[in-house]
């Protein structure tokens, strides 16, 4: 099937299989590893992209699904050679370890902050128990979203 | 040290995160090769079976197939390692890469698909037909050895791989009971645990006919074992194997081993001329990559009446799956040696069957040995403190060795430590005794509110080559090469994945050097790049590996030292080298500027050898133990079994600290996962030997909201044994904080009269004990 995909803004028009998972269309198809495949089961949230500014778990997403949307991968959260607020307030309090689970954990972190649901403390750990971790103990991630959230509120 | 410190000790932000955060990272699974193929790897379903016979045409003749390969074509390859030297002797059966007549765990490869595409390779695996003809199943090791039980390994007929026992100490164990006033007693469990880490396993292989060289990418923490073990398995010299450990996403010990995937890769790139790929699925991780813990044992605890403990005996079988891995047998061994724990105990008495049982293989998992030691020494501890109506702080100081170095009755020297002061720290801190007033209150209102301990310690920087586990391997490397504008390469044996050694490294030779932090740059993980290392993974990196740097670093200035006073025109003791600069009496020279003179040497004096590098293996002396104590309060909601984890406080001691912020972050993690033992994590093999928790939805891995916050504080006793004081702290987390989850919520249901609960604490296990618990108090009345 032909679909036409605006990924970080820019419209990516190819002929896929209709079975071909979102993931592995960002992936293989435009080369774009930055989105990781943690368990293709939804349940890790490694995979974890915005499609028209709302996080999605892009292992469980079709890539013909997403025709006509759009989608933003971790490579593309950064405008102009600046990061993006979440991206520097990961580094900033160190909210990650081996890196993997980190995009999915950012984008799903943006999509929380954008949506106003990243009040509190507790907002922030139940509005992320989509993303799984094993390095942090989460504690940093929550502290750097609480930051990103109220330096853009 | 020079004494000029400007990144050691500081909370430097991290080199290796502008990568990770920009998605620009590369994982195993992000390695493209021009004609890359893809790798499927059909497992058994079932835990025991004879194979009859497999039928491949079917596979290879459907689209984009170009090979299926059988445990028939693979026998030529050698057995999957072990390396362990405790305990002695150890029955160790072929681990074959793929299944060899017979599958012994459900999940053990039986053949291999290569295709064009990952589909075209998935797709064909179901085209794959085995003749399974299902044997009885020894699932539990306690059905391994009943009379009768099925028999995993021709001519092991009892299906142990080894009985061992290690005993010691100034009393011997009869003298122990004799001296008590009383021996007490509990059966404990250590659940079966899974790893994951967020990356599953991943290679790829390419085999280039000019050379004859197999490049290896893997997701590992030891690329250098991985090369030198798979030569061995595929009888090629090691100097025709690269193995490249790129990012890795994590590793926690399941990626501390050598498994069947690599050997197989490499093979079939060979075989098929093509370079290939496989990863691993989150379903073939929890089916076939390494488990942790699987121990229950007896404890017996020798004590005097004023909470003196004399004696502890613990009598235990190892659950170690059908086959070994590379370091299976040695994690009970690792447990019977730390079995001291933070205590000055006269004798102990380890006592451990090794049980092949029909599931996949227990290894390393971060602790790996340590967490069960002190799992039991620190409920020992509490039930002691129990038992004789006696604060767990006191009892505890009561049995703290009193002066350091400690040797153990087990035979380990503890090289340095403080157990008073971090323990008081954690009751200062937490105030302990507030927190007794408020739950004596709390207890007065019928809530079940309760307060744990856990003074952990473990041993770290593993280690001196001739006391490891392992049998060897305790040194790691490093290279210091400078280059002729003066910035300068740091090649590090250990091979980090999550650890920031990019940064601390990094810290510690612009400390040296008085170099900016972005002039040096950490490589890792390379074969042909690096000198040859030994790997991440015992809290090692920076108490082995940055120990190798810092004596690398050494030589570096002692040579540029010496050019420097030539430069100079004067001698080498009349130069200080401060900041980066070179002082000699009469001027200076910028390190820099020697690093310059050293590659063009126009004017090197005669016979100096050109160039600036070294390399240094370190041996250490001695294993580092660190230390600390973990106090844990908790409220446990009696109509529902939860509870409420209200305050978490780690005072953890890892010696001398390079940053800050990254040991917090290993302390954090650390705890998140002793939590997710302690309270949510269980591997759970069905009697049949099927994994019922096989994915992410059965196994419990805790999410955000699951954690309360962590505070941490620290005490730094240095360590004797390297020159950066540094002990380790990758594992003391999940070492130090499950007994303090497990010992307050055991005490907040004391008062119902409940002495122990075996991991991990579900509501429903509260909930049946609280309901068993006041069941008793009615039928007593």
């Amino acid at each position: 099937m032909e679909i036409t995909v605006s990924v970080n803004g820019k419209p990516e028009r190819r002929d896929v299989e209709p079975r071909l998972l979102l993931c592995y269309f960002l992936r293989d198809v435009l080369g774009l590893t930055g989105t990781h495949v943690g368990c293709e089961t939804s349940l890790c949230g490694a995979c974890t992209v915005l499609v028209d500014g709302k996080a999605v778990k892009s292992c469980t997403r079709l890539a013909v699904q997403c025709d006509g949307q759009e989608v933003t991968t971790i490579e593309g959260l950064a405008r102009n050679g600046e990061l993006h607020p979440m991206q520097a307030a990961f580094r900033e309090h160190h909210g990650l370890q081996c890196g993997f689970c980190t995009p999915g954990m950012i984008l799903a972190a943006v999509d929380l902050v954008d949506s106003g649901e990243a009040r509190d403390e507790t907002a922030v750990r139940h509005g992320l128990e989509g993303n799984l971790c094993r390095c942090t103990g989460y504690q940093n991630i929550v502290t750097a979203v609480l930051e990103a959230a109220g330096s853009s509120s | 040290m020079s004494g000029d410190t400007s990144y050691i000790g500081k909370p430097v932000r991290r080199k290796e995160d502008r990568r990770m955060i920009q998605g620009l990272a590369t994982y195993v699974e992000d390695v493209d090769l021009p004609g890359l193929h893809h790798v499927a790897i059909l497992r058994s379903p079932f835990a025991h079976a004879r194979i009859d016979g497999i039928r491949r045409e079917a596979a290879l003749a459907f689209e984009g197939v170009v090979d299926v390969i059988t445990g028939e074509d693979t026998t030529h390859i050698g057995t999957v390692p072990r390396s362990t030297v405790l305990p002695e002797e150890v029955n160790s059966p072929r681990t074959p890469v793929l299944a060899e007549g017979k599958v012994r765990f459900a999940g053990e490869p039986v053949a291999a698909v290569v295709a064009t595409s990952k589909e075209a390779a998935r797709d064909a695996l179901e085209l794959v037909e085995v003749d399974y003809d299902p044997l009885p199943v020894a699932s539990e090791p306690e059905a391994a050895l009943a009379d009768g039980a099925p028999v995993l390994h021709e001519g092991i007929d009892d299906n142990l791989a080894f009985d061992w026992t290690l005993a010691g100490g100034e009393l011997t164990w009869g003298d122990a009971r004799e001296r008590a006033d009383r021996v007490i007693e509990q059966r404990l469990v250590h659940q079966r645990l899974a790893p994951i880490a967020m990356e599953p396993r991943g290679v790829v292989a390419r085999f280039d006919p000019g050379t004859e060289e197999t490049t290896l990418w893997t997701s590992t923490q030891i690329p250098h074992f991985v090369r030198t073990f798979v030569a061995i398995m595929l009888s090629i010299p090691e100097t025709k194997l690269r193995v490249i450990a790129p990012d890795v996403g994590g590793g926690f010990g399941s990626k501390l081993n050598v498994y069947r995937e690599e050997a197989l890769l490499c093979f079939l790139a060979r075989r098929t001329g093509k370079p290939v790929k496989w990863i691993e699925r989150r379903s073939e991780n929890f089916q076939s990559t390494i488990h942790g813990r699987g121990q229950t044992g007896d404890v017996q605890v020798a004590v005097t009446s004023d909470g003196k403990i004399l004696g502890i005996h613990y009598d235990v079988l190892a659950d170690l799956g059908a086959y070994h891995q590379l370091l299976t047998p040695a994690m009970p061994a690792i447990t019977g040696l730390m079995l001291s724990g933070a205590y000055a105990i006269p004798h102990i008495t380890i006592h451990v069957r090794g049980v092949f049982t029909n599931r996949m293989s227990t290894d390393a998992y971060r602790g790996a040995g340590r967490p069960e030691a002190t799992y039991v020494v620190e409920r020992v501890a509490d039930l002691v403190a129990a038992e004789l109506d006696m604060d767990p702080v006191e009892l505890r100081q009561r049995n703290f060795p009193s002066e350091f170095p400690y040797e153990t009755a087990t035979g380990l020297t503890y090289d340095s430590g403080d157990y008073v002061k971090a323990l008081n720290k954690a009751i200062e801190v937490g105030e302990y005794a507030g927190l007794r007033a408020q739950q004596a209150e709390a207890r007065a209102e019928g809530r079940l509110v309760g307060i744990g301990l856990s003074s952990y310690v473990e041993i770290c920087a593993l280690g001196p080559s001739s006391a490891m586990p392992s049998g060897g391997f305790g040194w790691d490397s490093a290279t210091v090469q400078v280059h002729p504008t003066g910035s300068v390469s740091v090649l590090t044996g250990v091979s980090p994945h999550g650890q920031g050694q990019e940064t601390s490294f990094a810290q510690i030779a612009a400390d040296k050097l008085g170099l900016d932090l972005d002039q040096v740059e950490v490589k890792h993980g390379d074969t042909h790049a690096v000198q040859y290392g030994v790997g991440t993974f015992g809290s090692r990196g920076i108490a082995v590996g940055g120990v190798a740097l810092y004596r690398a670093l050494e030589q570096v200035i002692d040579k540029a030292t010496r050019l420097a006073a030539a430069l100079l025109e004067t001698e080498a003791d009349q130069v200080r080298f401060e900041g980066g600069v070179f002082h000699g009496p009469d001027g200076a020279l910028a390190f820099g500027e020697v690093a310059f003179a050293a590659h063009v040497a126009k004017d090197l004096p005669p016979g100096f050898e050109p160039g600036l590098r070294a390399t240094a293996f370190y041996e250490p002396e001695n294993f580092t133990f660190p230390f600390g104590t973990h106090l844990c309060v908790v409220e446990v909601d009696p109509e529902l079994g939860t509870i409420d984890i209200q305050r978490f406080l780690a005072v953890d001691d890892c010696g001398k600290v390079v940053n800050p912020m990254l040991v917090d972050g290993q302390i954090h993690g650390g705890i998140a996962q002793g939590l997710g033992q302690a309270l949510l994590e269980r591997v759970v093999y069905d009697d049949a030997g099927q994994l019922l928790t096989g994915t992410l939805m059965d196994y419990a891995v805790p999410k955000a909201h699951q954690l309360p916050r962590f505070q941490t504080e620290r005490t730094e006793t240095p360590s004797p044994v390297n020159p950066l004081g540094a002990k380790g702290v990758g594992e003391a987390g999940t070492i130090g904080a499950t007994p303090a989850v497990v010992n307050a919520v055991v005490d907040a249901l004391r008062p119902l009269g409940v002495r122990h609960l075996d991991m991990p604490l579900t509501p429903d296990r509260i909930w049946t004990a609280i309901q068993a618990a006041e069941r008793s108090k009615v039928g007593a009345r």
